[in-house]
């Protein structure tokens, strides 16, 4: 690991990218061992783009959140790799300056609003504090009429009202389109939402999903959205990140993802998802057995002790680290199955199943 | 593969006609009264569960679909009778059970079981899990053959965990292991009939469909009966042979699974089915999505007349007026509005 966290100290170069985040690897100190939440991701994105980040919990997708926003500084956790956003380092950048940033040029949606609210406090007070931290010089009137104006833009109705409610007089809907308006009241250029609609019924996720789409058109911001819901992603993303095991193993546009996924994971967690766009399955594919922990990520490949062709690898896949290799134009896979193997399986054995 | 299935299916349905229902539940309500004052008085009810009919048959899956609050938990809870019912009756195997005692229902609760939602609070973390599927066997005093550990043992061997796992507690087991344990509890007396409040909502999908795929085989090997409730439109589609749909305590469509994904008749259901995130970026911009505005009205004060013209598209003076009947559009497909959909096909 330490030679792997040289190479990129020598090209400490500020990328091109609006977003751009290398071999970040985010371990926690437990007293049951090492924790390699996050180990080894890197991923681009641009303005106005949506990247969707999917895996299963544990696999450590709401940690390279946290990560990406700073909210690590903890003793236990060791951070390492580089983030930069705009052309600024963020992770050996200092907390101070993290901060400013932190809700100014990158704000963040969670996944229970019920929780990420002060419950002490009106829906009004916690957006006005938002905008007056980085604007120092507003007054709390026009703090106020900011407030007012960005839950009217998320669709709260008579908002002149609601923003002297408290978080548990609004409906789960609501609360989450209150949160929504208190992350984006300062036009953050990027914008993390981490399981926005797990907690919501289906009618009112349609709802938030159409909200945060006509949102990023028209503020443009960047968008990281991370799910276990595959079709979410294919609702919002234009490009997507597999992860599994800390690592990801899959990254390419939505579109080639979901037509030609290349990772035996990926194709996994299609087979295990009964839809509704398709003919009625006799019987669902699950992967077999459960994620791995963390602690004692299996050797070589993580995905191999549930992997079905582990075995056409020769061993490769319990000894060796699989790389990310390039499979098609920007869709990049991790796998010892050589990349004709994988696409005679796919077409002979799971497309047809899916 | 279709094919296949509407085969398979077509010889236990025309029996069914005739055959008895395992289940049979009529006009059933459950209003929680809501108190005021030191003399708790009271001045309103929340109406979880309204006035629903439907019934189950032997060997077959009713799937029941709903928002959270429509009161599809209650409606399960009233029929295992872990709640008492305002109203209504509910009848198994044509013993009416709305108001039995305890002690009466005891025995019946052989045959009657319910898997829970949540693998981690529905397991008593200081008992192992030999004791949490021995339990049923131990409160109803039943004898086994070999002993309650065997038993246990085949119990877990037949949910696909290793007869080992009988000493373990339940710390040491992942969400969908958990789940397992429950489904084991839930079988050790053979039960008729299941119980399944979102039994697969709170694991990974992955894990989803191994305990999807578990429920269906068990269901081919012990001939059991589910009635199934959860959120999730394409997991009750996978696994129900019928399916009812719940809005704001009244059952606003039941029908044949084939027959309500096909065409639904329902606003609501329709509503419901576009609202669905379908995992095909190409889709999003082909597709039709209707819109619902607002959320659920309160179960205190529901609208009047049909309760979902608040939020439906088609509503006309009518629908606040009167309220909608459940009635036969086609055959096997009942659907409460005014303004049906889907009825031309």
């Amino acid at each position: 690991m330490t030679d792997q966290k040289l190479i990129p100290e020598q090209d400490r170069k500020a990328p091109e990218a609006f977003l751009s985040v290398r071999d970040l690897r985010i371990h926690f100190d437990t007293d049951d061992g090492l924790v390699r939440s996050v180990d080894g991701v890197s991923f681009d994105l641009a303005p106005g783009k949506t990247l969707g980040i999917v895996g299963e919990s544990g696999s450590g997708k709401s940690v390279t959140s946290l990560g990406i926003m700073g909210l690590h500084r903890s003793k236990r956790a060791r951070i390492s790799g580089e983030i930069w956003l705009e052309g600024e380092e963020l992770v050996s950048a200092d907390p101070d300056r993290v901060r400013q940033l932190r809700g100014r040029k990158m704000a963040m949606i969670f996944q229970d609003p019920l929780t990420a609210m002060h419950p002490y406090y009106t829906v009004g007070q916690q957006i006005i504090e938002a905008y007056r931290v980085h604007h120092p010089a507003a007054s709390k009137k026009e703090a106020k009429v900011r407030a007012v104006e960005m839950l009217d833009r998320v669709g709260i109705p008579q908002p002149d009202r609601r923003v002297d409610d408290y978080p548990h007089q609004f409906s789960g809907g609501m609360r989450q389109r209150a949160m929504i308006a208190m992350a984006l009241v300062n036009d953050p250029s990027l914008l993390i939402a981490d399981e926005p609609t797990t907690a919501l019924d289906v009618t009112v996720q349609a709802q938030i999903l159409d909200l945060i789409r006509d949102l990023q058109q028209e503020f443009g911001s960047a968008v990281i959205i991370i799910t276990h819901d595959l079709g979410v992603v294919a609702e919002l993303a234009d490009d997507i990140l597999v992860m599994y095991g800390g690592k990801c193993i899959e990254r390419g546009p939505a579109t080639t993802l979901f037509d030609a996924p290349e990772h035996p994971y990926t194709w996994g967690l299609l087979g295990s998802m009964p839809r509704l766009d398709r003919d009625l399955q006799e019987r669902l594919i699950p992967v077999r057995g459960t994620p791995p922990s963390l602690i004692n990520v299996p050797s070589g490949c993580a995905f191999h002790p549930r992997c079905p062709y582990a075995e056409l690898t020769g061993g490769r896949s319990s000894s060796e680290l699989p790389v990310l290799v390039e499979a098609g134009p920007g869709h990049h896979a991790a796998c010892h199955l050589p990349t004709a193997d994988r696409h005679r399986i796919f077409a002979d054995e799971i497309a047809p199943r899916l | 593969m279709t094919d296949t299935q509407a085969t398979a299916a077509v010889p236990s349905k025309a029996p069914s006609a005739d055959r008895e229902p395992l289940l049979r539940v009529t006009d059933l309500k459950r209003h929680f009264p809501i108190t005021k004052g030191v003399l708790r008085r009271q001045h309103g009810a929340v109406r979880a569960v309204d006035g629903i009919s439907f019934s189950v048959l032997p060997g077959e899956t009713l799937g029941v679909v709903g928002e959270s609050g429509c009161g599809k938990s209650t409606m399960g809870r009233l029929v295992t009778r872990l709640d008492e019912p305002t109203g209504g009756k509910v009848e198994f195997e044509g013993t009416d059970i709305t108001h039995l005692s305890t002690g009466r229902m005891r025995p019946l609760r052989k045959d009657i079981q319910i898997i829970f939602q949540d693998p981690y609070s529905s397991l008593n973390p200081r008992h192992t899990v030999g004791t949490i599927v021995g339990a049923p066997f131990r409160l109803q005093k039943v004898a086994t053959e070999g002993g309650v550990k065997k038993a246990v043992q085949e119990l877990l061997e037949l949910c696909g965990l290793s007869p080992e796992h009988y000493n373990r507690y339940p710390h040491e087991f992942s969400g969908g292991q958990r789940q397992r344990i429950g489904i084991a509890r839930a079988l050790a007396l053979r039960p008729k009939m299941i119980v399944a409040d979102e039994p697969v909502s709170a694991l990974d999908v992955s894990i989803q469909a191994q305990v999807v795929n578990l429920l269906d085989d068990l269901q081919k090997e012990l001939g059991l009966t589910y009635l199934i409730i959860a959120h999730d439109l394409s997991v009750v589609r996978h696994v129900s042979d019928r399916v009812a749909v719940m809005y704001l305590g009244k059952i606003v469509e039941i029908a044949d699974r084939d027959s309500l994904y096909a065409a639904p008749t329902h606003p609501y259901t329709v509503a419901l089915m576009s609202a669905v995130p379908v995992p095909d970026p190409r889709r999003k911009e082909r597709r039709e999505r209707i819109l619902l505005t607002g959320d659920v009205p309160s179960p205190i004060n529901p609208p009047s007349g049909c309760r979902f013209r608040t939020r439906c598209w088609k509503a006309q003076d009518i629908c606040a007026s009167q309220e909608p009947p459940l009635v036969e559009l086609r055959p096997g497909h009942q659907s409460a509005c005014h303004f049906p959909e889907n009825t031309g096909a």
